[in-house]
């Protein structure tokens, strides 16, 4: 179950290309710590992978580098075939807040990226109407952000992600600052949406039980250095609903991911330098 | 009962008792008008020199809405700048601070000094007060953006721009417009502190703070206390178009200017 390793891929995956590429990855932060260590992961098209660690594993540092926002140190990394920065417009990055323009209305939410790549508007309105309508926001398109609750405008800012038919959908922990029912609601609807439109996922979160319902591979991350530590496929059959959450099988996965995240956990404890590399970011 | 009718009421009722109340306490206590005139002799002076007095209004609210237009213009401009180039802001930043914390009765001699007297230096002294707030408030909304909205539109290869213009100047409306309404307040004061060293461009007219200067040399208080009025509401309307500004760009998305005017 080592990284890299192409037969811990999921079946169904195994068949399609490849969607992203990490070998040999590192980053330092500029005070000269070493955030992330030799980083090697593949994820293949159609796949959900989510990246589950303690704080200070760099998890969501792994997931900046994917996107392009910050560079790599050292090590080869491909999204699609190309660099990072080149792949952007294939993919949508979901914030941990809904990070929404809060003068602009539902409508004009969604349609932003659309806007900034220059859609002609009216195949922008009719995209966003359609997108509205996929995600059940139609009834508050002309709302402005704060007339809603922070699950609403989570689901705006998924629609917005979702709108430029992304290939690949990068999410940094983007449900834990919602309450438990929202966020199972959520996860729910995310999948739904995951089977009609097969976009690839990486999806970094601190829930095990998020991560083991929406995968179908979890990388485990050790701390101080940020290091791959544990790859486990899931196997729970699809389509996963809310009855999957009851059935022994997901409990199995769920006690097996969390038993690997604590065994990673208290190995860092006992790690020299006990200390958060997230917090020493610049 | 009506909410809003019964506001309306007591507010009228107060107004009535403190005006009531200074007319009875000057007749009581014999207080001769030079030293502080009734209401009555005020609201008389008000009417027989209505003309001066309107004539001064106007001349104060040209120069002050001169100054604060100008102000607002040039901050503007100065707060994209300093937006833009974090060294430059650094460089530059003490010296909007100088211009808050130097004394405006100190410079405004050297101003007519420098300007000539008349409407444009008082305008010029107005809007070098009312410059700092604004360039300060629109400064910090401008750079104040979350550092993942920016990231947000370096994923859609967004241009420098478009950031600044979807993104760093919407955001920035509401600290502008607190700037703006600190300003609007001290643009009328900054105006007849002005008038007060060089209100006049013709003899015998000038601003409100001209007019204060001739009615305290003359020893006519009732006509002082007309002015001293009249000065205050100018400053109102002042604030009061600002706030309306800010209510009518914000009131749809932000918290600030949800409720600030009744429906």
């Amino acid at each position: 179950m080592k990284t890299g390793d192409p037969n811990s891929r999921s079946v169904e995956a195994r068949a399609s290309q490849t969607e992203v590429v990490l070998i040999g990855v590192s980053k330092k932060f500029r005070r000269g710590s070493l955030a992330l260590q030799d980083i090697s992961i593949r994820v293949d098209k159609h796949e959900f992978v989510s990246l589950l660690g303690p704080s200070g594993c760099g998890k969501s540092t792994l997931l900046r580098l994917v996107s392009g926002l910050t560079p790599a140190s050292s090590g080869q990394l491909e999204v699609m075939g190309k660099s990072p920065a080149a792949a952007r417009d294939q993919m949508s990055f979901i914030f941990q807040d809904a990070t929404l323009l809060p003068w602009r209305t539902v409508e004009q939410n969604v349609g932003l990226g659309l806007e900034l790549e220059h859609e002609k508007k009216e195949t922008r309105i009719a995209k966003v109407a359609k997108m509205l309508e996929l995600v059940g926001l139609t009834a508050v398109a002309q709302r402005y952000p704060r007339q809603l609750s922070g699950g609403m405008k989570m689901r705006v800012s998924i629609a917005r992600a979702l709108v430029s038919r992304p290939s690949l959908l990068l999410l940094d922990e983007p449900f834990a600052a919602l309450d438990e029912m929202s966020r199972d609601r959520l996860n729910e609807e995310l999948l739904r949406l995951y089977s009609e439109q097969k976009w690839t996922v990486m999806f970094v979160t601190h829930s095990v039980a998020e991560a083991v319902f929406l995968s179908t591979r979890i990388v485990i991350l050790a701390p101080h250095p940020g290091r791959v530590a544990h790859v486990i496929p899931i196997d729970l059959p699809w389509p996963r609903t809310a009855e999957t959450r009851l059935t022994m099988a997901y409990e199995e996965q769920v006690a097996q991911v969390s038993r690997l995240l604590r065994s990673v956990q208290t190995a860092s404890l006992h790690s020299p330098d006990g200390q958060s590399a997230e917090e020493v970011q610049v | 009962m009506n909410r809003k009718l019964w506001f309306a009421l007591n507010s009228v009722f107060v107004f009535g008792l403190l005006l009531s109340s200074w007319q009875i306490g000057v007749m009581i206590f014999k207080v001769p008008p030079y030293m502080l005139p009734g209401p009555d002799l005020v609201a008389k002076a008000i009417v027989s020199r209505f003309p001066t007095l309107l004539q001064s209004l106007l001349l104060t609210a040209e120069a002050a809405g001169m100054g604060l237009a100008g102000s607002i213009f040039v901050a503007v401009l100065i707060s994209l700048i300093f937006a833009q180039w974090r060294g430059l802001r650094r460089l530059l930043y003490p010296y909007t601070i100088l211009l808050q914390t130097v004394p405006i009765v100190a410079i405004a001699p050297l101003i007519i000094m420098w300007a000539g007297a008349g409407v444009y230096s008082v305008a010029l002294i107005t809007f070098i007060i009312c410059l700092a707030p604004i360039i300060a408030n629109t400064t910090q909304g401008l750079i104040s953006v979350d550092e993942n909205l920016v990231h947000l539109f370096v994923m859609h290869n967004a241009s420098p721009l478009q950031v600044l213009f979807k993104l760093r100047l919407p955001h920035a409306m509401p600290s502008f417009f607190v700037g703006i309404r600190v300003s609007a307040g001290i643009a009328v004061i900054g105006s007849i502190v002005g008038e007060l060293f060089a209100g006049s461009s013709r003899v015998g007219e000038g601003g409100l703070g001209y007019t204060i200067t001739y009615a305290s040399n003359q020893s006519e208080t009732d006509f002082l206390f007309a002015l001293v009025i009249a000065a205050a509401m100018l400053g109102f309307v002042f604030f009061f178009i600002g706030m309306f500004l800010e209510w009518y760009f914000l009131h749809n998305w932000h918290e600030s200017s949800r409720s600030d005017i009744p429906e």
